[in-house]
């Protein structure tokens, strides 16, 4: 089934059973944050895992996603279907020219000119008229989906946030299994190889960095249609900081992790929430320990154990 | 007359205050089995980048085929037909044998662009995959990650993958370094298998293997060609010598 193997394939059933049994249990607005860091950090598994660069600004497509997905729903009234397009888009345009200028290097400069970049698309936020500067963009409608639904009730907005992810999951799995992965793949084990068998590497990078950019994107998107909001922390370099912890808590380059890590990491901000900054503290030594003693993440190291791939 | 396959023109390749390559005029013709020899540092690896594009050229050109490919990008190289190796082991270390080849079985497909479409598309490449795998002596090993695998199995791997594009000519670079005399006889016995109907450019260190193998050898020493012939002429002549065991003025 869409080219999982048989573990994988249980794994993928477990999770689409929790989705849809969770929100029976726990509070929805919870799980729907959840699914979109979940399919942030899906989104960012694909350049660091797969194409072994790290972007230190995906924090900027996702940002962006979400103004634009805010904005268009809030000044246009357009359909949530569109609104969360747009955001798609918005976040693999911009993903096409920032990638253009950061794929010609790799490693720790490839971080950096991202880290860059994204910072220059802070600032733009700040300054931006439509962006609403400090306020962000606030009381966004949810709007009706394909004119029909209407989400303004929090379980028809689960659905919809719930396919969205389940959706988005699908093609970076997709991405992963098919002729165009499996050049990634070389590419991420042996550059100078690939280029060797006649493959033009920087062609490749920049496609995968702009589908993943567009996955941001539709994750900012829905995000400000879940929470009705689009503020300057969605743009935050501390919101890109933050996808990169929760990929390597669940495990970079396996399919689950990112999806396992988004829910450790939502479900730490949320339930620690009262204890104000130790959020933070908890967090730094989360990510020390994992860095110290399971280096492959939770996903990871179950796989490890396991013997099999996740 | 026979045809010319690659040819340089005063190949010059100039590092901070050092030359690494030094108005190299190379002629290989097709066919053969060409050496590129010479002590460490005389700038063979250089050569082989400048050649293959991986490094331009600070002066010079060259010819590939009759068409001037000096400056092409490095992929574009590859696919006019003449693919390199590399010193340090060029394999994909976490995928299976079997996927090392097909990633280059998989050029005959184009660009691979298609992120959409479901990777079974490359299962028609298994057998011919399967082939090339039994050909460098890899049955069996299809399946292994090639992490997995010794350095002697995983440079005739590569071997294996750079048959896989059916290439005109192939750069060697040092292709039996650091392997036991099992796995030099192995590397040897496959190149002249796979000879046929292809040129081959190699670095080598292991004069055995050059004197057994090539038509021609080309000496370099500190960037520039010392000497060239076959192997009688070149291991006889005076400076060859002194270059690779150093005069007593020396």
């Amino acid at each position: 089934m869409f080219g999982f193997s048989r573990a994988q394939s249980i794994a993928f059933i477990l999770m689409v059973v929790l989705i849809a049994v969770c929100p029976f249990v726990l509070y929805p607005v919870f799980l729907m944050r959840v699914l979109t860091a979940a399919l942030f950090a899906c989104s960012f598994n694909l350049m660091i895992g797969y194409v072994g660069l790290l972007s230190f600004g995906q924090a900027a497509f996702f940002g962006m996603g979400s103004y634009v997905a805010a904005w268009t729903m809030k000044a246009w009234h357009v359909d949530a279907s569109v609104a969360i397009v747009l955001g798609g888009l918005t976040g693999a345009a911009l993903g096409l020219v920032l990638g253009y200028l950061a794929i010609r290097r790799s490693g720790i400069y490839f971080a950096m000119i991202t880290l860059a970049l994204a910072q220059m698309v802070y600032f733009f936020c700040l300054e931006a008229p439509f962006t609403g500067g400090e306020d962000g963009i606030q009381q966004v409608p949810r709007g009706h989906l394909f004119g029909l639904i209407d989400l303004n009730n929090d379980m028809t907005m689960y659905w919809v946030t719930a396919a969205v992810f389940i959706g988005g999951f699908l093609l970076v799995h997709r991405i992963i299994h098919s002729p165009f992965g499996q050049v990634l793949k070389g590419i991420r084990e042996n550059e100078p190889r690939a280029t060797s068998l006649g493959y033009r590497t920087d062609d490749y990078k920049l496609i995968a960095f702009v589908l993943s950019c567009m996955i941001a994107g539709v994750a900012g998107g829905t995000k400000a249609l879940v929470f009705g909001i689009a503020t300057l922390t969605d743009v935050h370099y501390s919101t890109s900081g933050e996808v990169v912890l929760t990929t390597l808590l669940g495990g970079l380059g396996t399919v689950f992790g990112p999806a396992v890590g988004a829910l450790v990491v939502t479900s730490m901000e949320n339930y620690l929430a009262q204890f104000g900054a130790w959020v933070t503290v908890t967090q730094g030594a989360i990510f020390m320990i994992c860095v110290l003693a399971f280096r492959r993440g939770i996903i990871g190291e179950l796989g490890a154990f396991l013997k099999i791939s996740l | 007359m026979t045809d010319t396959i690659l040819e340089t023109d005063g190949l010059t390749r100039e590092f901070t205050g050092f030359l690494a390559v030094d108005g190299v005029s190379l002629r290989v013709e097709t066919g053969t089995i060409h050496a590129l020899i010479g002590p460490n540092g005389a700038g063979k690896t250089t050569c082989f980048n400048l050649l293959t594009s991986f490094l331009p050229p600070t002066r010079g050109t060259i010819k590939f085929k009759g068409r001037d490919i000096t400056g092409m990008k490095p992929a574009m190289v590859a696919r006019l037909g003449l693919i390199r190796s590399f010193q340090i082991s060029a394999v994909f270390p976490h995928l299976t044998a079997l996927e090392n080849v097909r990633l280059a079985l998989q050029r005959a497909r184009g660009a691979s662009f298609d992120f959409w479409r479901s990777d079974r598309a490359l299962a028609v490449y298994d057998n011919r995959a399967r082939e090339l795998l039994y050909d460098v002596g890899l049955t069996g090993f299809a399946e292994t990650v090639v992490a997995d695998l010794s350095y002697g199995l995983k440079r005739a791997l590569e071997i294996a993958t750079t048959l896989a594009l059916d290439p005109e000519m192939m750069l060697l670079d040092e292709p039996t370094a650091g392997m036991g005399h099992g796995d030099v006889d192995r590397i040897v016995d496959l190149i002249k298998r796979i000879r046929k109907g292809r040129t081959i450019l190699m670095v080598e260190h292991n004069l055995s293997v050059v004197e057994g193998l090539c038509d021609t050898i080309t000496v370099l020493t500190r960037g520039k060609v010392l000497a060239e012939g076959n192997y009688e002429t070149v291991s006889k002549n005076p400076e060859v010598i002194a270059a690779y065991l150093g005069t007593a003025d020396a």
